[in-house]
């Protein structure tokens, strides 16, 4: 099936409005927020700290733990509070996503813990958790030698689109997902995924799609890390 | 041959770059890939002559041998204590360190250090991040009595001590409190209930607005409004 | 220390720049989950929750046939604060939950006869979920306020025979037949004081939570903590919510 023009308008290869904001919860050591359309997702870090149970510290480098978990409210029928398969396997992935660039070595037998919650979701939850983390960890002071950048894309009828919202999602005439994480220096990806149909040169040509939709995304992260320490004002 | 693509007090972002060629060097905070250098953490950029380093914003502090820390009495053993101070894991201070004083050996250690009590100890030897151990033989190490504990971000803490411990000189005389720094971010102030509060505002202060110039002048007019 | 500290502070009737009986600033804004009928993301100082209201239908409990069903639950996030554990909700969660709760439904501030659709076959089932985002204290007033606060501004999503239509909402409001208004009184050694900050409420030796509709009625009340409480204690607790009441009943549109 065609699909000439996007059900809300944007071109093929633009993302939606986004916006993000760091420091937001006051007792996690790092913390922070972003949005892509109506999607919202908030994330905080906690550590360095210690680690139950003991079996699973390692004496080599702190270890990196990812929750990710969405609010009952956040989609159009409630979703049971609490986790569940989907979100312990996010969770995971998440965490695979931001391994690659997290330095814990100088932390041995410790963990970072992310918490991700989704508040409001219209597709791409897991990219905009990433995000949200991954300006956390940033905030939180935990040593990394890059950002992670994540979006969605995919093939909604017979297009390779960047950042499907939900009805793209459940678009009548086929539409495959693909959430990726890149980092934004090397533009490795740190996080593929893919449910659909759709052929080998597709994706490689959705990817470079990704990779170029990341540059917007790194730098409303960047802007959002620095925003909070320019123009403290005097009290 | 070499360019500096930040300037001097300017933040940076991990993974962003700092500088090109090889005539920069990494300190703290930054690391080399090929020819450039990156920033490891959310931080201000610090440049003295060849060297970049980055002083974070943020972060937990990790124990140092030699530093000066304030912490709590939250266990006792039958040789020593363990010791709270913000870090992932406890630290100890056996019975040999703990004091100048002789202690014997089957002591009341409750009569020395008790559950809860504050105190002022220097970090002797850090193992791993599991192993700390403390000292209170030497001086100014003590139990803290009464006053009140203000928690700062580790890496603010030379900030609040200043150059050569100009800034809280100022503070100390201006407010005629008793201040403690420990390098985990832990502050002890000690004085008359008014003279804390506005010890406390600076400190605070301080912390919040590290990175921006002509802080020094804004401290001295906060403490003399009164 | 820090217990000590507060305790000789509030002999003199010092705080963090409040009085005994002042509320830190509060900040209320509704609709910040689209997909939920109701929202409402609730401040009290640095103290954050959001609370969310979906709805649905289904069959009625077997002993109030033709009454709505009403659910009310909390989660404490662990991202909220270094204290709180993953896992289902303990103790606390469950005592916060059953707190907002008891102020909903034993005051009948939902008129749950309305919210029936076939007796014995379908009515309507509402769920109010409280989220913690950063706990700095007096996380129960949050809790209640945003929960009223999102009920007031719910709306009846679009029923299609016997199924909802989720994400098409009308413009039909909750069955509400009155407002009450959650406050809870902190007792720490002799002084009583409201809406205590983290550090406070570590030193709290007991507290009441009281609800009151708008004709002044107590609708719901629970007492707190290890110590005891005398009844002139209870009476001046009572007095001081009411005029809290007052004053927090501004902040719902």
């Amino acid at each position: 099936m065609k699909y000439t023009k996007r059900l809300d308008g944007r071109k093929f290869d633009e993302s939606r409005e986004m916006s993000a904001k760091v420091g937001i919860i006051k007792r996690a050591d790092g913390s922070a927020m972003f949005c892509i359309g109506k999607t919202k997702a908030i994330a905080a870090v906690y550590g360095p700290r210690q680690l139950f149970p003991g079996f699973l510290q390692n004496p080599e480098k702190g270890l990196l733990r990812c929750y990710y978990d969405m609010t009952s409210f956040s989609v159009t029928e409630r979703k049971r509070p609490g986790p569940n398969r989907r979100s312990v396997e996010i969770g995971m992935v998440t965490e695979n996503a931001l391994n690659p660039v997290v330095d814990l070595s100088k932390f041995p037998n410790t963990v970072v813990d992310i918490f991700i919650e989704i508040i409001q979701a219209d597709a791409g939850t897991r990219c905009a958790g990433i995000c949200a983390a991954a300006m956390a960890l940033a905030d939180a002071g935990v040593p990394m030698k890059d950002l992670i950048c994540s979006i969605s894309v995919g093939k909604v009828g017979d297009k390779i689109v960047l950042d499907l919202n939900k009805d793209e999602e459940d678009f009548e005439g086929g539409s495959t997902d693909i959430p990726v994480a890149i980092m934004a220096r090397t533009k490795e990806i740190t996080l593929l995924q893919l449910d659909g149909d759709i052929k080998r040169e597709e994706l490689i040509e959705a990817l470079k799609v990704a990779q170029k939709g990341c540059d917007k995304i790194y730098e409303i992260q960047r802007k959002a890390l620095k925003d909070q320490y320019e123009g403290v004002k005097d009290e | 041959m070499g360019k500096l693509l930040l300037k001097d007090r300017e933040i940076a972002i991990p993974g962003e770059k700092l500088a090109e060629g090889m005539d920069y060097l990494p300190a703290g905070g930054t690391f080399r890939e090929g020819e450039g250098i990156y920033a490891s953490q959310l931080g201000l950029i610090s440049v003295s002559g060849r060297l970049v380093k980055l002083i974070p914003l943020n972060g937990k502090y990790f124990p140092k041998k030699g530093d000066m820390i304030i912490g709590k009495i939250v266990d006792m053993g039958f040789s020593g204590w363990r010791v709270d101070f913000g870090w992932a894991f406890e630290a100890n201070l056996s019975m040999r360190d703990a004091t100048s004083e002789f202690v014997e050996k089957r002591a009341d250690l409750s009569q020395y250090y008790d559950f809860g009590d504050i105190i002022a100890a220097q970090i002797t030897h850090v193992s791993g991040s599991k192993i700390i151990d403390l000292s209170m033989r030497g001086p100014g190490l003590r139990k803290l009595q009464g006053g009140k504990l203000i928690d700062v971000t580790p890496s603010k803490v030379p900030r609040i001590i200043g150059k050569q411990g100009s800034m809280i000189s100022m503070i100390k005389e201006k407010t005629g409190c008793n201040l403690l720094i420990g390098q985990n971010g832990v502050i002890w102030v000690s004085g008359d209930r008014d003279n804390e509060v506005l010890a406390t505002k600076a400190i605070l202060k301080i912390e919040k607005e590290s990175h921006l110039d002509g802080l020094t002048d804004k401290i001295k007019e906060l403490l003399e409004k009164k | 220390m820090n217990k000590n500290y507060i305790v000789s502070l509030l002999e003199k009737d010092i705080r963090d720049g409040r009085k005994l009986d002042e509320f830190r600033e509060i900040e209320v804004e509704t609709g910040v989950s689209k997909n939920a009928e109701g929202s409402a993301r609730v401040k009290i100082g640095d103290t954050e929750v959001i609370a969310g209201i979906k709805m649905d239908v289904g069959t009625p409990f077997a002993d109030s046939p033709d009454s709505g069903v009403l659910m009310v639950g909390v989660e404490l996030l662990p991202l909220s604060s270094p204290d709180f554990e993953t896992g289902p909700p303990g103790k606390d969660a469950v005592e916060l939950a059953r707190i907002v709760d008891r102020g909903i439904r034993e005051s009948n501030m939902i008129d749950m006869k309305k919210l029936c659709i076939k007796k014995g076959e379908l009515v309507w089932m509402v769920f109010i979920d409280i989220y913690t985002i950063n706990d700095d204290g007096n996380l129960i007033d949050a809790s209640a306020l945003a929960s009223l606060v999102a009920l007031k501004s719910a709306v009846f999503p679009k029923l299609d025979g016997d199924k909802v239509k989720f994400g098409e909402f009308t413009k039909n409001r909750l069955p509400l037949t009155r407002l009450p208004v959650t406050c809870t009184l902190y007792k720490i050694k002799d002084k009583i004081i409201i809406d205590p900050n983290l550090d406070e409420q570590k030193a709290v030796d007991a507290r009441l939570t009281v609800a009151i509709s708008e004709d002044g009625n107590l609708n719901a009340m629970q007492k707190g903590g290890l110590m005891g409480l005398d009844i002139e204690t209870i009476d001046l607790m009572i007095k001081m919510a009411g005029n809290q009441i007052k004053n927090l009943r501004k902040y719902i549109k």
